[in-house]
């Protein structure tokens, strides 16, 4: 059921249950947010998403306000303006200054996006307590910077729905408000799977990710290309942005329209990334020589004596002796090819994957 | 899958049977832990009080390998307590009236004395299952790799058919595939009994096809698995070519398989890290890994996606297609002169009826709101196929199958009077030849360890956290002993990741007989201290 109403004096059409912030995002309204990611239930926290509702005696948080029939909105008068700028100089002043690098996270860059948007510099007009006490943990993935935490509670939030971990909550009110594990310990010994959902999600990089950070350390690029691929574990298919600096894989992170994962990831792909670049791997081919040991070989001479190999082997056993696995970790390409090769080579069926073990 | 992974978030009652989901497709979970926080049912059977089992509203601890018994008994109770489809039985499926006559010997009490569950228990599942709007089963290979996965798979499609719950959104019968393109591999033909896109190599029509399109005739008959060629090895099999497996310590009785691939011929392996089995290889060529491949794959909702390459190879590794066209090239093999991975892809939709709406221009634009490129995809405008079975089955109807419950291969006796199951660990992943590079995650799970039962480990002289030699009938390993409730009593869990702890020297006892799938989740032992 489709109904209309007015946003900034245009009729919009709206379907049942929908916020008036997702209709103002769906008409290219740049509304400011801090404790808003689409995946989750809306917090009303930050306040920053206020717009004046006609008929209301106070601006109301548009994410939380369910859009009705005929409501008349207005989401960037003067007057709102001014009220976020002072909302947002609030925010700051509980911050540290800091230059957040977009290797902490997905969203870490939110809050220095907005305050470039609303002019707040340095000096700032309010200043007072700051909150959140950084946390040493030793695991070797999240970074626990509170001190640029903002208390919008998406960490929280992340991990109890869209994880359903509860590994994190709140501690403490106030200027004293801190985001914690059960007894306040390290992330290993609490609910924590290190899915690093509340990295990506962090609109301030108070949480970030240890590794890319590392890995930012050692190439000179610290702005990232990403390349959308598909993560190399297990048969979910999340889509993944690949972050690449120089040649080199520093990151991942989730696709958040992944038609499979929606923004979610597991410790494996969020993390385990770096076997890709690892001294370990293959650089030339190896042919078994005469001492029996396998030796560095070209190409040329490495195609050479497999083919060779399965043209004896063909000679002396016939089309029935060559078998082929495909792998279920290569691209499909690879296991059609790998069929095809049987199969027009010797005119057999034998050819498997490793679906069976 | 039968259904897409966003209906995990909508069953009303759901089914998780050998299936380690938090641990084995932890993003899968997710869907499922939001249906159970919007007061979804969960029922969980499985040996192990896994992450799963704490969420569950029942607890169905069964017996390693006693699944076909659960099954049946839950089949009796929907059928005793009228609880079945009968419109969708009449019009959709065939043989129920037989089905019918055969569960009724199979009460929840005769279950109970096989699986070990409480018959009240087997009652509750089926009466929830039974009455769910949306059922909903998933399960992974704790069904399947049994000497009798087939059964055990049957046996679920049974439950699926007598209620009705296929074919609708919430509902399915829902395997979860463990390798990001293990679905791939097999649409793609990598299968002795089918060629790309499951057309039956037995079926006459289907080899005229693929002589015309190859331009050589292809054996009629089946060729033999994986399973049998290793077998075989040294006796009619004498060469080999494995792409990227690593073959020694994924499959079971390691001896065994090490002794097949030493007595080939010629083995060649193409893989990314030198692995315990290419170590044995006489030619082993470097391949490109992910992050450094175009290609495409397919995943467990048979959504079929685009892997992108973001830098470049080391040293002189190139793609599998590239070095599998390079030795057919030497052989002298038509077809094969490809120079980019796009012109493969095309040719396997042209010759896939179940790809033949897509191409690589459309899975390089990757799903849209109006193609979700799920196979089938029977031509350009077909959007995909989310969810299977919706108006008919592809074989026409729906079968019940009357099955019967097996022991395993191999049961507990005086000399192995221990169940091992083995399975894999949230932070690792298969042989570890990826996950063991991946630097921290070490921090998470740096050993190997055999999870018993508290009790068990004073009854059997072991110590937390000390050794034990831990024996089967096919040799010795020795492993660090774990005290967890999460294994009951007489069970132990250990996972195969490990190459210092190779658990697959163990296992073996049997294969399921169609698939030829090992038993790899029975295993009897002995454990004794060190």
């Amino acid at each position: 059921m489709t109904h209309i109403m007015e946003i900034d004096g245009v009729e919009v059409a709206f379907s049942e249950g929908e916020t008036v912030l997702e209709i103002a995002e769906r008409h290219q309204k740049e509304i400011p947010t801090l404790c808003y990611d689409p995946r989750l239930e809306p917090f009303g926290g930050c306040r920053l998403c206020i717009v004046e509702l006609e008929g209301a005696r106070n601006p109301v948080a548009s994410c939380t306000t369910k859009a009705t029939p005929g409501m008349v909105v207005r989401t960037a008068t003067d007057t709102i303006e001014a009220y976020r700028k002072t909302l947002l100089e609030m925010v700051v002043s509980e911050n540290r200054e800091v230059d957040v690098s977009p290797l902490r996270g997905y969203a870490s860059g939110e809050l220095t996006g907005l305050r470039e948007r609303y002019e707040i510099d340095g000096n700032p007009r309010i200043t007072g307590a700051t909150s959140g006490t950084s946390k040493t943990d030793d695991n070797p993935f999240i970074l626990r910077d509170y001190e640029l935490c903002i208390s919008c509670y998406r960490c929280v939030r992340v991990c109890a729905e869209q994880e359903g971990d509860h590994a994190i909550n709140v501690m403490n009110r106030g200027f004293h408000t801190q985001i914690t594990t059960e007894f306040d310990g390290l992330l290993r010994d609490s609910a924590c799977t290190f899915c690093g959902q509340c990295i990506q999600t962090c609109p301030t990089g108070a949480l970030g990710d240890k590794k890319a950070l590392r890995a930012a350390d050692d190439v000179a690029d610290a702005v990232p290309n990403k390349t959308r691929t598909i993560c190399p574990y297990c048969g979910v298919g999340c889509s993944v942005d690949v972050l690449t600096s120089n040649e080199k894989i520093v990151g991942i992170h989730p696709a958040m329209d992944g038609p499979a994962n929606q923004g979610a990831l597991c410790v494996k792909g969020q993390f385990a990334y770096d076997f890709v670049q690892h001294p370990d791997r293959l650089k030339t081919p190896l042919i078994r020589g005469e001492d029996g040991e396998l030796h560095e070989a070209t190409w040329e001479a490495a195609l050479d004596k497999a083919a060779a190999g399965y043209r004896k082997t063909y000679a002396e056993h016939g089309r029935h002796s060559i078998y082929g696995i495909a792998s279920g970790r290569a691209p499909s390409e690879a296991a059609y090819l790998m069929q095809k090769f049987i199969r027009v080579g010797y005119g057999t069926n034998y050819v498997d994957n490793c679906s069976r073990a | 899958m039968s259904n897409p992974l966003v209906d995990m978030q909508k069953p009303d009652v759901i089914f998780c049977i050998g299936t380690n989901m938090t641990e084995c497709h932890p993003v899968a979970a997710t869907g499922l832990k939001k249906a159970v926080a919007r007061g979804a049912k969960l029922i969980v059977a499985d040996p192990r009080r896994i992450g799963l089992a704490e969420m569950s509203d029942l607890f169905l601890p069964l017996r390693v390998g006693s699944d076909t018994a659960l099954l049946l008994g839950m089949a009796h109770v929907i059928a005793r307590e009228g609880l079945i489809d009968e419109e969708f039985i009449k019009d959709r499926t065939t043989g129920f009236d037989d089905f019918f006559e055969h569960i009724s010997q199979w009460t929840p009490e005769w279950a109970e004395t096989i699986t070990g569950v409480p018959a009240r228990d087997i009652e509750q599942a089926a009466m929830w299952y039974g009455t769910a709007d949306r059922g909903a089963i998933y399960y992974t290979l704790g069904i399947t790799e049994h000497i009798c996965g087939v059964e055990n798979v049957q046996s679920l499609c049974n439950l699926a058919l007598m209620t009705g719950n296929v074919g609708r959104e919430g509902t399915g019968i829902n395997p979860m595939r463990g390798q990001n393109n293990i679905q791939g591999a097999g649409d793609s033909g990598a299968l002795p009994n089918n060629y790309p896109g499951f057309q039956a190599v037995t079926d006459p029509e289907y080899q005229s096809k693929f002589k015309a399109a190859y331009g050589t005739e292809v054996d009629l008959e089946k060729g033999i698995t994986k399973v049998t060629a290793l077998e075989l090895c040294g006796d009619s099999i004498h060469a080999m070519l494995i792409d990227g497996e690593n073959t020694l310590l994924s499959d079971p009785d390691r001896e065994h398989c090490e002794h097949a691939l030493r007595s080939l011929e010629h083995l060649v392996v193409i893989d990314i890290f030198l692995t315990e089995t290419a170590e044995l290889a006489d030619v082993v060529l470097p391949a490109t890994a992910w992050g450094e491949t175009d290609g495409v794959c397919t995943n467990t909702e048979r959504r079929v996606q685009r892997l992108r390459a973001a830098v470049p190879p080391p040293g002189e590794a190139k793609p599998d297609w590239w070095i599998i066209c390079q030795i057919a090239q030497r052989l002298g093999f038509k077809g094969f002169d490809f120079d980019a991975p796009k012109p493969i892809f095309n040719e396997l939709c042209q010759l896939s009826p179940i790809y033949a709406g897509l191409d690589w221009e459309r899975i390089d634009k990757g799903a849209t709101d109006i193609f979700n490129n799920q196979w089938p995809v029977p031509h350009k405008e077909h959007p995909g196929t989310p969810r299977l079975h919706e108006e008919t089955f592809v074989n026409g109807r729906g079968i019940f199958s009357n099955v019967h419950y097996r022991d395993p291969a191999e049961t507990i006796s005086d000399d192995f009077p221990v169940w091992l199951t083995t399975g894999r660990r949230l932070q690792s992943y298969h042989t570890r030849t990826q996950t063991g590079r991946a630097q921290g995650i070490d921090y998470l799970l740096s050993e190997e360890s055999l999870e018993v039962n508290p009790t068990d480990i004073d009854k059997w002289n072991l110590a937390d956290g000390e050794w034990c030699k831990m024996s089967s009938a096919r040799g010795s390993i020795t492993i660090k002993v774990k005290a967890t409730n999460r294994s009951p009593r007489g069970t132990v869990f250990a996972s195969f990741s490990f190459a210092d702890v190779p658990v697959n020297l163990l296992t073996g006892s049997g294969y399921d007989p169609i698939t030829h799938t090992a038993e790899l989740k029975v295993c009897p032992v002995r454990l004794e201290p060190l």
